[in-house]
């Protein structure tokens, strides 16, 4: 796993050594790690030329950075307002026993993990989950099964 | 309504739409081929920066992403003799709960966009373009990259652009998932690689902006419609829609052209396109297909999820600036949101409320501590276990959050659940605890 200095440099050397890269350059990091290990704070700190505390500060504030590995698959349900009067509990509730997790928890094999965010933005289509970038829109109960019945053999293999 | 007869809806207009649909509108080629950059030529070519700045005035924009700040008005603030360099940012952080309208225009017509944000380059001097995205829309990011790299090797974006003196060059930059920084100081500080704290104003961003030079910040609507009134003038701008009300020397109207949607439970949710005018209800009747089968409307939210809910029987208001905020709503983004009367009105709340929780961004104490408290109340009251006094609690505590804080996601926190505590207190109290009788 790429977590050392020298494994990041390629990605950091893209960024300018200035505090207002600081996001694009986190951005970048997890893109390459999938989530941001506590060692790597530091080196994001130094090439971005700021304390560790505000790469924490920054990190810990938008709700795209992570602290923990997730699952390959990150399945996100849309708890906005137009998706929460069209069922957004009944695809959270399915999604749960589909993949045989919480909400906030990763199969112990890695491969999916289970959220909710703020609005997804697709809310003329809404109830609707996102899958990693994919949107799937206008859900019930019945296709969410059909979409995750691979899941859960999977998820207790 | 489906018994109307046909021929009498509200029409639409088609302007910032009228690309929608069409094969490949998102690629230079076809924009080209309809009209894109030719009003961009026009300003360069035959008008002076002040020029288009009085045409904006007079066109009585108002911006399009919820406030209403008339355009214009904020372009003139921009110091004409700054020895710094001016920017130019586009406010592409489209988070509001309900509101789904500037996804359209990024990715189905960027260039659109794009031609906008480098007309009001113009119009300000301005050297650089930053386009600031919710990262959670990975679509319009690349749709605008395209445009940009294509924009660029055209010669419509870049050095001395189409032959003239004038240059600027356009950045996309990539939010990281903050409610708040739809605010636009919010906005700034994240562009500086900060968290995205809302500034005290003054200074404003005209004045002191990004990396404290003067910058201008504009929703993506209000942007995609200046190189129309670059073609047609702000006078054919501002005759469309609802002129300003003569009998308040304050009102500025609502002019033009609005994209407006609808999501929740209506038979077809989707985004329109409409001068000014059309009331709430025609808008959800005639074109979102009314309610569910069998269901009937109990609440809407005209505007995303930040302003007051209107009941059914309120629903014959124009959707305009004035005329909502006379209802006592607002216009907000323009994307209603339609709760039937499935809906459990507690339930929304909490919904709503864990939205503004969880997005304020911690700065201010009344609304930091506030929307938590809002939201463990509505929580508790949503699980059988509130008493009357919690009502009372939250009727004590809004006043202290609206109108308490450096930015408005205190306001937006506290209205929409207030106007459905007041409109629906009923279910609210249906689900109290009930006291033992002889209980003290």
């Amino acid at each position: 796993m790429a977590s050392t200095d020298t494994d990041l440099a390629p990605i950091l050397d893209t960024f300018e050594r200035r505090p207002e890269t600081l996001i694009s350059l986190l951005q970048a990091v997890q893109g390459r790690l999938g989530y941001l290990p506590p060692e790597v704070l530091g080196t994001v700190a130094r090439h971005a030329r700021v304390p560790r505390s505000r790469v924490y500060g920054v990190a810990s504030f938008y709700s795209q950075f992570r602290f923990n590995p997730v699952g390959r698959h990150r399945v996100a349900v849309c708890r906005g307002t137009a998706c929460h009067v069209r069922g957004a509990r009944l695809i959270l509730e399915e999604l749960e026993r589909s993949l045989g997790i919480k909400e906030g928890q990763t199969t112990e094999d890695m491969e999916y993990s289970l959220e909710t965010v703020a609005c997804i933005g697709c809310c003329g289509l809404s109830p609707c989950i996102s899958v990693g970038d994919e949107v799937s829109a206008k859900l019930t109960a019945k296709k969410v099964r059909k979409l995750f019945k691979n899941a859960q053999r999977s998820a207790h293999k | 309504m489906t018994d109307k007869p046909p021929g009498t809806k509200y029409p639409e207009t088609k302007i910032l739409s009228r690309n929608f649909g069409v094969p490949e509108s998102w690629t230079l080629k076809v924009a080209r081929e309809r009209g894109a950059y030719a009003n961009l030529e026009k300003a360069l070519r035959e008008m002076t920066p002040d020029q288009v700045i009085d045409e904006m005035k007079k066109s009585r924009l108002r911006g399009r992403g919820g406030a209403g700040f008339p355009t214009g008005v904020k372009w003139g603030f921009v110091p004409k003799d700054s020895d710094k360099p001016v920017y130019i940012c586009c406010n592409a952080d489209e988070s509001e709960p309900g509101t789904f309208k500037d996804r359209y225009l990024m990715e189905l017509d960027p260039h659109l966009v794009l031609e906008g944000c480098l007309i009001a380059a113009y119009a300000v001097s301005a050297e650089r373009i930053w386009i600031y995205v919710r990262g959670e829309y990975p679509g319009s990011i690349a749709r605008l990259e395209q445009a940009i790299e294509e924009a660029t090797a055209a010669n419509v974006l870049g050095d001395k652009i189409l032959g003239t003196d004038f240059s600027c060059d356009c950045v996309v930059h990539s939010g990281a998932g903050a409610y708040v920084c739809g605010e636009e100081t919010g906005l700034l500080e994240s562009l500086e690689g900060k968290r995205g704290h809302p500034r005290i104003k003054p200074p404003f961003p005209a004045v002191e902006g990004a990396f404290g030079c003067p910058t201008v910040i504009n929703n993506v609507e209000t942007l995609s419609h200046v190189p129309w009134i670059v073609e047609h003038g702000g006078q054919a701008f501002a005759d469309q829609g609802i002129g300003p009300d003569p009998d308040d020397p304050k009102s500025m109207g609502s002019s033009g052209t609005k994209l407006m949607g609808v999501s929740g439970q209506v038979k077809h949710p989707g985004v329109w396109e409409f001068e000014f005018g059309i009331t709430v209800r025609e808008l959800i009747y005639d074109y979102a297909g009314g309610p569910l089968d069998g269901r009937k409307i109990k609440a809407v939210i005209p505007g995303g999820v930040s302003m007051p809910v209107l009941l059914d029987e309120e629903l014959d208001v124009k959707m305009g600036f004035d005329d909502l905020v006379k209802a006592e709503s607002g216009l907000g983004t323009a994307c209603a949101i339609v709760m039937d009367d499935s809906v459990d009105m507690v339930e929304a709340c909490e919904n709503i409320a864990h939205f503004f929780a969880d997005e304020s961004c911690g700065q201010c104490t009344p609304c930091r501590e506030g929307c938590h408290w809002i939201e463990k109340i509505f929580r508790r009251i949503n699980a059988g276990e509130g008493t009357e006094a919690d009502l009372d609690l939250l009727e004590h505590l809004f006043p202290q959050i609206e109108g308490r804080t450096i930015c408005a996601l205190a306001e937006a926190a506290v209205w929409p659940v207030r106007s459905i505590l007041v409109k629906f207190r009923h279910e609210f109290e249906a689900k109290l605890v009930k006291t033992p009788v002889g209980a003290s």
